[in-house]
Order: C-alpha cells, then sequence, then structure tokens
C-alpha cells in the first residue's frame, strides 16, 4: 500500500479551503446585477386560494415584480413530478397530484408558495412579501398518516381518492400466512418512525441567470445531483432545452438526501431570471428549510414475525403506512416500496416474507429520502422484531440472530434482493468482543447499585446499496438509469483530471477519487484533480447518494483508467518500439517485457500529444478516455451495532454508555473518511432514536420549527464512537467496494430502542425516546417486574 | 444610513449600512468575506461564529453597528498568511469536518474555548463547550479530538497565533 494509494488515511484535499473559509458554496456566489427573491409561503395547511393581491407589493421600494402561480401557469412552466412510477395491488398506477412550482388554486400544506417577490435587496423583498394579500378559504386538514385514508377524512388531492397514492405490495401472501398458521411463536409489534427533517447545515440555495445572448439558463444550486436536475427542470418542467441550461452545484454543505430533489425555488428562479432579465438569488432561511426541505420516514407499521420451536425464522408480515405528505417529491414512491420492504429479509434466511405498503398524502411537508432511505424502516421493523422475539422465547438474541444468519452466497431472498456476499457471524462475534459482551451482566449489576438501569441492544443490520444495475431499477419503476459516468482526462506533462458523474457535499471524493488514481497510474496524489457539479464539464452523471459513489462512480473511473492505460501502452510501444502487448506498466513507469528499456509516465503523456513518433498514423493524439459504468447487481453492506444505555429511572434521561459498530463495507479507500462516515451516520441514528421527531399539531401546523424546538444531536448529547470493520469484498464491481455513506443512519435507531427496551424492561418506548417517554416505560416494566 | 467603521481581520473598514443590517451581512456581503456562514435564524447552530474584541460572538446576533470601533476576526484571518492556526491544522489532520459548512464557525468556537478554558481540555469539557456549534455530518466524534489536539498545539507555542488579533 503507497502512502497515497488505496487503503491509506490520506488527510482530505478538499479541507484546505473549508478550513480557511474559502470554500464556494451557492449562497456565497453573487451575481452582477442580481435581485432577491424571497416567496410568500402558506400559513395555513389547507386552503383554496380565493385571491392573490400583489398591486400594494409591487409599489413597494426596490422591487422589481411580483410574480404568482397565475404567471407560473400563463407561461406553461410545467409542475414538479415523482420520477419513480410505482403499481398498487391491482395494477393500477399511483395516483399523483399535480405540484406546480407556486400554487395557484389551492395550499396543501404550510410553507406551499403562493408568490415569490423579486427585489434589490433581500430586506426590501421581506418587506414587500408582507403587503401581497392572499384571500385564502381554509379547509380541514389531515397530518397523521393513520388517519388520511379514514372515511371523511380532509381529501388533499382530487385524484388520490381516500388520500391514497398506491396500495402496493410484495412477497408471497400465501405461503407467508402459511407460515404463521404453522408457528411455534409469534412476535407481533406496532411502530411508528418518526418524520425527521434533515437538516444539512447548509440552506438550499439557487441562483439562476438567463442569458439573452445565447437564450441560455444557468443554475448554480445546492444540488446531489446537478444532471438529474437538468433533465428535469429541461424534459419535464420545461424550462429550456437540455443544452440550453448549465446546472452548478459547488461545494455542497451537506446533504443526507434532501439535496437529491427537484424542488419549486429553482423552477421559480430560472423561470423569474428570464422574465425579469437579471440574476435571481433564493436563499433558504432555516425556517424555510424545516417547512419546504423534504422530510424523511413517517412510517406507521403492523409487522409480525413467525418462528418454529427451534427458534428459527419461519415468516415476517407487515403493514406499512407511508406518508409522503402533501406532494409526490422525486423519489418520494420508491422510498417506502423498492428500498424498503426488500430488506425485510435482513441478514437472515427467511423462507416467506409478505409486505403491504399504503402511500398517504397528508397536509404536511413532502417526505422523500433521508440518509438510509426505506432501509432504516425495513432494518427497524426486522432488528426489533428479532429483538423482541429472543426476549419473548428466552433465547439470548445474539444467538438468536446467529441461528438464523444467511450463511451461504449468493443467496436469494424472498423480496427481490440476491445477497452477494457476507460473513454476518463475523461481523457479530467482533462486535460482542469489542463490547465486552460477556461482562454486561456485571456491569448492568453496577448501574442497579447506582439506582440506575442498563441495557444493551444489538443491530445487525444489510442494506441495499449503489441503487443500480439500471435495468433493476428500471424494471421497477425507476424513471431514471442509475449508472455512473467517468472521463479521465491526462495532461502532456502527465497532471489528471477526473471528471465524474458523483458529487461530494462532505464524502471526501476529491481524496479518495485521487487515491484511486494515484495508485493504480503510480503518479503523485498532488497531480491528480476532480472535476464535479457542473453540467457544462462533466456530460452526465447520475450523482450521489444510495452510498454509490464508491461502489458505482469510482468503478466508473476503473474502466475509464483501463482504456487510458491500455491506450498508454500504444504509446509506449511505439516510443520503445515494441508491440503493445510487450509493454508492462508498473509504479508509474512502462518497460519492455524481457528487456531493460523503460520510459516514464510523464514521456508517455507528453508523447501522446506531441505524436511525434506515431508512425503509420493509426493512433489517435491525446490521453483522454471516458467510461459509462452500470454494475451488475445492487451491493451489500452489512454490519452489527451494539449500543448500551444507562438510564435513571427518576428521570428518563439515557446516557449511551458505549456504541460499537463492526461494518463490512468490503474494500475500503480510505479509512478515515469511512470512519467519519460511520460517526455522522451514527449520529443521525441516536438523532432518530433519541431526540428529532418533527412534530405537526392537528391543524398541520409545524410545531418543531427551528432548531429551538427540533432537537438537533449536538456534541454532549453523543458518546465517542468504537467503530470496527471485517471485509467480505463486493464481487459485483471491480474495486469490491459496498458503500459506507448510510450504515451507521440504518443501524443505529433499533440498537438504541432495543438498549433502551431492554433496560427498562417494557416494549413500548416510542421514537425519539425522549426522557418523559423512557420515564414513563421505566415505570411501566418496573411494575410489570414486580408483579 | 449609519456609517460603520470596524478592523476586519487587521484590515479597517468603513462602511455605510442599514440600521437593521446584521454583523454576518456586513461580513458577508459589504466585505464579501464569505467564510462566515449563516445556518440558521435563531442564534442556534454558530456556523457564523466570529471573534469580536478577541471573543467568540455569533454574528447573526449582532447589529453591524454594534461593531462599530471594533476588532473582528473571521475564519479568513486566523491563518498567518500561508501558515495555518494550530486549531484549523488539526481540524485537517484528525478529519474534523466533512461538508465544511459548519467548520468556519467550529474552529472560532474552539480557537475561543481554548483561550477561556486553556489548553488542557478533556473530551467532557469540549463537548459541553460545542453545545452552541451544530455539525450533522461528523457526529462530533473528530471534531472533540481535533480540539483537544488543537488545544494542544497553540499551548505548544505554534508560530500562528492569532496573527490579525
Amino acid at each position: 500500500m503507497s502512502a497515497t494509494g488505496i487503503g491509506a488515511a490520506v488527510r482530505r484535499k478538499e479541507d484546505h479551503r473549508f478550513i480557511t473559509g474559502t470554500g464556494n458554496y451557492t449562497s456565497d456566489i453573487t451575481r452582477p446585477g442580481e435581485v432577491r427573491a424571497y416567496f410568500v409561503r402558506s400559513p395555513h395547511a389547507h386552503a383554496t386560494i380565493k385571491k392573490v393581491d400583489v398591486k400594494a407589493a409591487e409599489k413597494m421600494p426596490g422591487v422589481v415584480a411580483v410574480l404568482t402561480g397565475a404567471d407560473l401557469a400563463g407561461d406553461k412552466i410545467g409542475g414538479l413530478i415523482c420520477g419513480w412510477a410505482i403499481f398498487s395491488k391491482d395494477g393500477s398506477p399511483m395516483k399523483a397530484g399535480a405540484h406546480p412550482a407556486i400554487a395557484a388554486d389551492k395550499v396543501r400544506c404550510v410553507g406551499d408558495a403562493v408568490a415569490v417577490v423579486l427585489a434589490e435587496t433581500l430586506a426590501q423583498a421581506r418587506d414587500a412579501a408582507e403587503k401581497v394579500k392572499v384571500d385564502y378559504g381554509t379547509l380541514p386538514s389531515v397530518v397523521d398518516p393513520a388517519k388520511a385514508q379514514a372515511k371523511g377524512a380532509p381529501q388533499v388531492h382530487d385524484v388520490a381518492p381516500n388520500n391514497t397514492i398506491y396500495e402496493w405490495h410484495l412477497g408471497d401472501k400465501a405461503a407467508t400466512d402459511a407460515a404463521f398458521a404453522s408457528a411455534k411463536h409469534v412476535t407481533k409489534l406496532d411502530i411508528v418512525n418518526n418524520r425527521l427533517v434533515p437538516n444539512a447545515m447548509e440552506p438550499r440555495a439557487a441562483i439562476a441567470e438567463y442569458d439573452q445572448g445565447n437564450d441560455s439558463l444557468t443554475l448554480w444550486n445546492t444540488s446531489q445531483n446537478p444532471h438529474v436536475a437538468r433533465l428535469v427542470i429541461s424534459a419535464f418542467i420545461g424550462m429550456a432545452p437540455e443544452h440550453k441550461l448549465r446546472v452548478i452545484a459547488p461545494d455542497v454543505g451537506g446533504g443526507f438526501g434532501s439535496k437529491i430533489f427537484i424542488y419549486p425555488e429553482e423552477v421559480v428562479a430560472l423561470w423569474a431570471s428570464r422574465r425579469v432579465k437579471r440574476p435571481v438569488k433564493w436563499v433558504s432561511d432555516r425556517s424555510e428549510a424545516f417547512l419546504t426541505d423534504a422530510h424523511g420516514r413517517d412510517h406507521v407499521t403492523h409487522a409480525e414475525m413467525a418462528f418454529d420451536a427451534s427458534g428459527k425464522i419461519t415468516g415476517l408480515r407487515a403493514k406499512t403506512i407511508a406518508n409522503l405528505g402533501a406532494y409526490m417529491s422525486t423519489f418520494s414512491s420508491s422510498v417506502p416500496t423498492y428500498l424498503y420492504a426488500t430488506l425485510l429479509s435482513g441478514q437472515y434466511a427467511i423462507p416467506s416474507i409478505y409486505c403491504e405498503v399504503d402511500a398517504v398524502y397528508t397536509n404536511t411537508a413532502p417526505v422523500d429520502a433521508y440518509r438510509g432511505a426505506g432501509r432504516p424502516e425495513a432494518t427497524f421493523v426486522v432488528e426489533r422484531l428479532v429483538e423482541v422475539g429472543a426476549r419473548e422465547q428466552g433465547i439470548d438474541p445474539a444467538e438468536l440472530r446467529r441461528r438464523n444468519f444467511v450463511k451461504s452466497f449468493p443467496h436469494q431472498t424472498p423480496v427481490i434482493m440476491a445477497y452477494d456476499a457476507g460473513d454476518y457471524n463475523a461481523s457479530l462475534t467482533k462486535a460482542m468482543e469489542m463490547a465486552d459482551y460477556k461482562n454486561f451482566g456485571k456491569r448492568k449489576a453496577d448501574s442497579e447499585k447506582k439506582g440506575k438501569l442498563r441495557g444493551i441492544g444489538f443491530s445487525t443490520y444489510i442494506e441495499a446499496c449503489g441503487i443500480a444495475p439500471s435495468q433493476a431499477v428500471g424494471s421497477l419503476g425507476a424513471g431514471v438509469g442509475l449508472w455512473e459516468s467517468a472521463e479521465v482526462r491526462v495532461n502532456p506533462t502527465g497532471s489528471v483530471e477526473i471528471l465524474t458523474g458523483s458529487h461530494s457535499h462532505g464524502q471526501g471524493h476529491e481524496t479518495t477519487f485521487a487515491q484511486l488514481v494515484s495508485e493504480r497510474l503510480g503518479v503523485p496524489i498532488e497531480t491528480v484533480s476532480v472535476v464535479h457539479g457542473d453540467t457544462d464539464k462533466v456530460q452526465f452523471g447520475m450523482g450521489t447518494y444510495g452510498s454509490r459513489s464508491g461502489a458505482v462512480g469510482m468503478s466508473a473511473i476503473v474502466k475509464a483508467l483501463d482504456k487510458v492505460e491500455a491506450k498508454a501502452k500504444k504509446v509506449a510501444g511505439y516510443m520503445m518500439e515494441a508491440s503493445a502487448d510487450d509493454i508492462e506498466f508498473k509504479n508509474g513507469s512502462f518497460t519492455v517485457k524481457g528487456t531493460d528499456k523503460k520510459v516514464g509516465w510523464g514521456d508517455v503523456t507528453l508523447n501522446a500529444y506531441i505524436a511525434h513518433k506515431f508512425t503509420g498514423g493509426q493512433l489517435e493524439p491525446g490521453l483522454k478516455e471516458g467510461a459509462f459504468y452500470d454494475p451488475t447487481n445492487f451491493t451489500f453492506p452489512a454490519g452489527c451495532h451494539i449500543a448500551e444505555v444507562e438510564i435513571d429511572p427518576d428521570t428518563g434521561k439515557t446516557e449511551i454508555a458505549n456504541w460499537v459498530a463492526v461494518d463490512d463495507f468490503g474494500v475500503i479507500i480510505n479509512p478515515m473518511i469511512v470512519e467519519g462516515q460511520v460517526h455522522g451516520g451514527i449520529a443521525q441514528g441516536i438523532g432518530q432514536a433519541l431526540l428529532e421527531g418533527a412534530s405537526y399539531n392537528s391543524d398541520g401546523q409545524l410545531v418543531t420549527g427551528s432548531f429551538m424546538d427540533y432537537t438537533m444531536p449536538r456534541a454532549d448529547d453523543l458518546p465517542n464512537f468504537k467503530v470496527g470493520t471485517t471485509v467480505t469484498k463486493c464481487p459485483s464491481n471491480p474495486l469490491g467496494i459496498k458503500g459506507c455513506g448510510e450504515a451507521g443512519a440504518i443501524a443505529a435507531p433499533a440498537a438504541l430502542i432495543n438498549a433502551i427496551t431492554n433496560a427498562v424492561g417494557h416494549e413500548k418506548v416510542p421514537m425519539p425516546a425522549s426522557p418523559s417517554a423512557v420515564w414513563k416505560a421505566a415505570q411501566g416494566g418496573m411494575k410489570r417486574a414486580a408483579e | 444610513m449609519p456609517t460603520v467603521t470596524v478592523s476586519v481581520n487587521g484590515k479597517s473598514h468603513t462602511v455605510d449600512v442599514a440600521p437593521e443590517t446584521l454583523l454576518v451581512e456586513l461580513i458577508r456581503e459589504k466585505l464579501r468575506l464569505t467564510g462566515t456562514h449563516i445556518g440558521c435564524d435563531t442564534s442556534q447552530c454558530g456556523a457564523c461564529v466570529v471573534h469580536v474584541d478577541g471573543a467568540a460572538v455569533k454574528s447573526c446576533t449582532m447589529l453591524a453597528v454594534s461593531a462599530d470601533g471594533a476588532k473582528v476576526t473571521t475564519i479568513e484571518g486566523l491563518a498567518n498568511g500561508s501558515a495555518l492556526h494550530p486549531m484549523q491544522e488539526a481540524f485537517r489532520e484528525h478529519h474534523g469536518l466533512q461538508c465544511g459548512f459548519c467548520t468556519p464557525g467550529m474552529i472560532m468556537s474552539a480557537v475561543d474555548m481554548v483561550s477561556r478554558r486553556g489548553s488542557e481540555l478533556d473530551e467532557r469539557t469540549i463537548r459541553e463547550e460545542l453545545e452552541g456549534n451544530i455539525c450533522r455530518c461528523t457526529g462530533y466524534h473528530n471534531i472533540v479530538k481535533a480540539v483537544a489536539a488543537g488545544a494542544k498545539a497553540m499551548k505548544g507555542g505554534s508560530k500562528t497565533a492569532r496573527a490579525a488579533e
């Protein structure tokens, strides 16, 4: 292993600009002549719009224009779309209601835009927005997904009767029911997977600039996938032809899924810029972010697990209601279906699984993918059932897991996925050693002496990452292919530029991708740069989400590097008057087999461009190759997290005494960065289980609408994490990578709730497990213990 | 319109500002020092922390006119030329940042923490002191390590101690 190659903890190349304040985030950019945009948003969760009067606002100082939903419709700007088609059990397509970027007839959640004010300064735009008079006809609203389908519930979209978007299912119902009929033991749970606000620290932003001379538009935005944004805004919203629209996502300050989607504000900025012929800048404030960023999770589930007499799982069935909010966001439909039910086999060989999912509209913010997207929900269902099942049957939870682990690969689950490689026992065993599981009883006794309750909980999770191959996702309803592209441009002086369709918003691609090139070409890492996030530079790409940039994005780079090496060998062949077949390339040098002839990387790259030695004219000058990589399978990262907690039964305060994570991510490029991803994922998982929860009141007002009300994990809420790895290589991609970005958020909630319920001796602990909820459960557990 | 004179990173600026202008707006929009970030509107997140007369201040909670006559240091003024401040170096060395958005505020808070609490900072102290800075990426694990290491390095008499202050 070289100091900068695969496996080295290389310090990040991108850090210098971030630690010196010289990063370039969208809100840092100003364009000459720009106007500031401020949206007038609905204060009501559900209302008809009778009239929007902009006259007074238009007369305010500095105002350039005030635009409404009627103006948008008049210019024939299309609505936002959901790009993944789901079909109900009866074969009918999902019922997607219209989603105009500015509401014209009806608002469906608090924060829905009803007008936009453009003014010389933000303060002027804000002042003028207060003068926009909107006459609303308020309607009753529905916020609870469990009540959305009830008879007489307020209807969010006319096209979706009973607020039901689809009634989907997966698996073999008859076989699963038969397994339950003959079960020795059945474990049953009612689960609410709480609604979360992603809260990347950089609020969303968009700057749009219309170029009159070229009749083209440029959009700077906070996107995880600028090419997909361009495609959707062009092909579906009809803003401009694809070649007349450039999307640039510069430094992006975190995403966690929430910046995958195409949002109304960027559509409006583009449209408004063309109307007023000036650049338009919009920057979300945090309050807007709470109201308008797509939220995550929000499932209500009843789940059951069947066991035979030996503790083998014979069946799993689940019925889930998924809240998609007021509008179907870009990939919302896929999250509670193909990213959820397909993972319900967990790490276990389960013969029969059946899952039903009803997706519903409510008068709340749209819900879409948030770190883990469907897989945390699945893991929570499976790992709670297994843990509770073990407790009910008096079997050690680790032992019950071992009895049911998938042990031979490939393994076809009953829910589409074919696991390719893994060693679940290895990660469990290592995690138990790191957590000192065998001495837990002693620690519990010590806690009891202090009047505290101690608990331990497992989560042996699995996820499906890469979100590919294209043919597979296409067959499941995806409107796009989920491959990745790369281009390797080698300069005459030997430095290398990697153009990638992946997009880094904290993951450190500028470092890890350069490590791959450094290792492969034997060039110093300083001579490699990574270009991403600009549709004029990178031809096309699918972006970063689903832990896919390593497994899919880097595999595309490998394919392009293969081509570069092949061509460079031909160049070296001309230089040394040898056949390219006889050229060997190692550590940055080209040699002719069986001779002492040798040329260096820089000589070859220069010769590729001067082409003086290319006799016969059969070789084109230059050294630049591109590749598209489409995986042959999903990847299956898996592992074991163990949480240990100590609870004060008098206050309900939960202290995390220990956290162990052992993950199998396949081959790791940069262990420092991977550990960082694990830490961050666990923090978000702990946040979900212990602290975070978006709460609407019955009128559809978001009660948790700021950092003062919504509990973001802070430094003193979290412990240090003990992180380890086991390795089985992913067989489906050339690097053996599985992906690491979401694992922590997927594994953590179940581990923590398993630990808390173990401590209090009571299974009914909601998320977030606030002190009051834990106190109540502890009282219940103690009462039960006394009986 | 009021006129404000502030020294920012050792350079004096006299600017006209609307009375409601926040210090962070003056820094970002008038002086175009965009390393200081805005991450919330309730003074919770700490992305906007700068030093005013040597003390950490959330620049979204201070009016620009209140900074008249003050010496302000932003993240751009922390390094001594091309030599990074030890706290900046520690964040890089210990992977104390991912997306980088909270990082300027974190580093400015950390430097202030050392000046108030000394250079031997235990984990609990660091975690409690970071109450006013939110990071969504790192889970704080590596930030805590970075602050402890940066604090020690600052004591070590680094050449790059707060050049602008």
